[in-house]
């Protein structure tokens, strides 16, 4: 039942942080240069009075303010984002089609950072007076001062022009239509330079908390216990100092979880990969705010929807915490 | 020990500031250098660093001269940097003092409205506002500061917690100060320190970030950017690869000048936790 009341209170939270954003939404669209018709005629070709005038009152640009964000939020609700000119498709579609791609993408880098992250501040930590340690240090340091779409571009330039392993961009082979298993492959041959680059970034951030947190609960009072007990000290790294220290990461891995979607807009664009980064970045290039802020909304979602996971997560993996508490 | 030998006792923080000193030199020193527009075209396009004397890293696609945008394009980083990371501790200092020292209600609506900030993914936002204010210096500032300020808000919030029941802030109340007095004069001054090492740490986020919008075509189209040279490289990467090599080590140099600033700033400023560390 506390579990129950506890998910309603997240959900109830949830949908409060979509309706503002929709609010933001659409102060955002009025707060661009030419109203909406405008805009709307410019991005389909048309300029001339008659055919404006038409399209405000189609789209109920002559009615008052809260009269226009009211059809537009009652308008979402009905799974309603708007028409995107330019890709001639309702923006719901479009977004949709391009969703697995970046899920795929994101997921792929997620975990890809949290394991070697996890495992490399770990071993920092472990090693922290040692030189290995502080390589690992100077690594994270260095991959969290390198802009994502970089790496991207460098890792093209190697792993592609260079030494030709990896496909430079696309999501599969194109004219190859494989079926089954091979286009499984096809596909993971695709996914892993973008996922890894979009991972280099996250992965030196876990480096750093994992670090942190372990020499932090080394130090307390339970830790000192088990080394008076006697026992081998790898035992007390990884049983008693590492998975306490795993806690914190969990939330903060879901915090990172919406730079990830931002990122994947960067890191999607440099390698042509099919998701809604990169319908992000062609909605920039033709200036189509329907569709813009429709991603953009989107984007919210998924973080939401993520950070509402890992608190769950969190609060199996901690009985301590007590629901309500927060 | 002062400040000076603390922050001396981390070499990585001397290097940091030596790389940091010669990019600001530089950022300083490019309209004496360069005088000349650096979107001219001077030479030959695709001219590879060294090729010809006078253009010791190259011309890029249209013929313009690298070295004069890496120089022109130190000064965009650092000022953008530095512009936005100010409006954003003008932004989340107050609301995190308001939010600390009155607690209660007000806390609680401020917290809400930071934790809304913090929900929106950041670049995704960054985007958004700038695309639609249309791009230019102020946009750009105004966008970054706009997706910054929540963690000011937050750390001088927890100060403002921690500080406001001190006994010297219960005497400034005792002989009748006011609460804006309080606010500014006593407590303040006792949070400065973890929001100077915040802050060289937000310069560099805002840099990587400014980068990534010129990167994306959403850059002051008047102002020569290094993420904009990147950018206008991607399509010709494999004819030049100097293009968008060279501009992306200006930018993995700078941030990661200021990063090590900031650990040594911190090291200095807090030293017990250093010495926790």
């Amino acid at each position: 039942m506390a579990y129950v009341s506890l998910i309603l209170g997240r959900v109830g939270k949830a949908v409060i942080v979509l309706l503002a954003i929709l609010v933001f939404n659409f102060f955002l669209i009025h707060a661009a240069p030419g109203d909406p018709a405008a805009v709307m005629a410019g991005e389909a070709g048309a300029t001339d009075q008659q055919f404006l005038d038409d399209l405000r009152e189609r789209f109920g640009l002559d009615q008052p303010l809260p009269v226009q964000l009211w059809r537009y939020m009652s308008g979402v609700l009905q799974l309603d984002f708007g028409y995107s000119y330019r890709q001639q498709m309702p923006v719901l579609d479009l977004i949709l089609e391009r969703l697995p791609a970046t899920l795929l993408l994101t997921g792929a880098a997620f975990c890809i950072s949290l394991l070697f992250g996890i495992i490399a501040g770990a071993l920092a930590a472990m090693r922290a007076k040692r030189p290995s340690g502080s390589i690992i240090m100077g690594l994270a340091l260095l991959f969290y001062a390198t802009p994502l779409y970089w790496v991207a571009m460098m890792a093209v330039l190697v792993f592609s022009v260079t030494l030709d392993w990896l496909p430079a961009y696309g999501y599969s082979t194109v004219g190859a239509d494989y079926t089954g298993l091979a286009h499984v492959g096809d596909v993971a041959v695709h996914l892993i330079l973008p996922a890894l680059t979009l991972g280099l970034f996250f992965m030196a951030v876990y480096t750093r908390m994992t670090r942190t947190s372990m020499l932090s609960v080394s130090q307390q009072d339970f830790v000192k216990t088990a080394r008076a007990k006697g026992l081998a000290p790898g035992v007390i790294q990884r049983r008693h100092i590492l998975r306490n220290a795993l806690l914190p990461i969990i939330t903060l891995a879901g915090l990172q979880a919406g730079q990830m979607v931002g990122g994947a807009v960067l890191t999607e664009t440099v390698f042509a990969w099919p998701g809604i980064g990169r319908l992000m970045y062609e909605a920039l290039m033709q200036r189509d705010y329907n569709l813009l802020l429709g991603i953009f909304f989107f984007c919210a979602l998924l973080v939401i929807l993520f950070n509402m996971l890992t608190d769950v997560i969190y609060r199996l993996a901690d009985p301590r915490i007590k629901q309500g508490a927060t | 020990m002062n400040f000076f030998k603390r922050f001396a006792q981390n070499r990585g923080a001397l290097v940091g500031l030596v790389i940091l000193g010669l990019v600001v030199l530089l950022a300083l020193l490019a309209p004496f250098l360069y005088p000349d527009s650096p979107w001219r075209m001077v030479q030959r396009p695709f001219l590879a660093p060294g090729e010809v004397s006078g253009f010791w890293l190259g011309t890029d696609v249209m013929g313009r001269d690298v070295a004069a945008g890496l120089a022109h394009g130190a000064w965009v980083s650092l000022l953008i940097g530095l512009i936005s990371t100010v409006v954003a501790l003008a932004i989340g200092v107050p609301l995190g003092a308001l939010a600390g020292y009155f607690g209660g209600k007000v806390d609680d609506a401020l917290m809400r409205f930071t934790e809304f900030f913090q929900t929106i993914p950041n670049f995704a936002l960054a985007i958004v506002l700038v695309a639609i204010m249309e791009p230019s210096t102020f946009s750009i500032v105004l966008a970054i500061a706009i997706v910054s300020w929540p963690p000011v808000a937050r750390l001088v919030r927890g100060e403002f917690l921690s500080i406001k029941h001190r006994e010297y802030v219960e005497a400034a109340r005792l002989v009748g100060q006011t609460h804006r007095d309080i606010i500014i004069k006593q407590i303040l001054p006792n949070t400065l320190s973890p929001v100077i090492v915040l802050a060289s740490l937000m310069v560099a986020t805002a840099i990587l970030l400014e980068s990534s919008l010129s990167f994306l075509g959403l850059g002051d189209p008047d102002t020569m950017s290094w993420g904009y040279m990147i950018g206008a490289a991607r399509t010709v990467m494999r004819q030049a690869w100097w293009l968008s090599v060279i501009p992306g080590v200006a930018i993995l140099l700078t941030v990661l000048a200021l990063n090590l600033v900031g650990e040594g700033l911190d090291d200095a400023l807090n030293p017990q936790l250093a010495r926790a560390r």
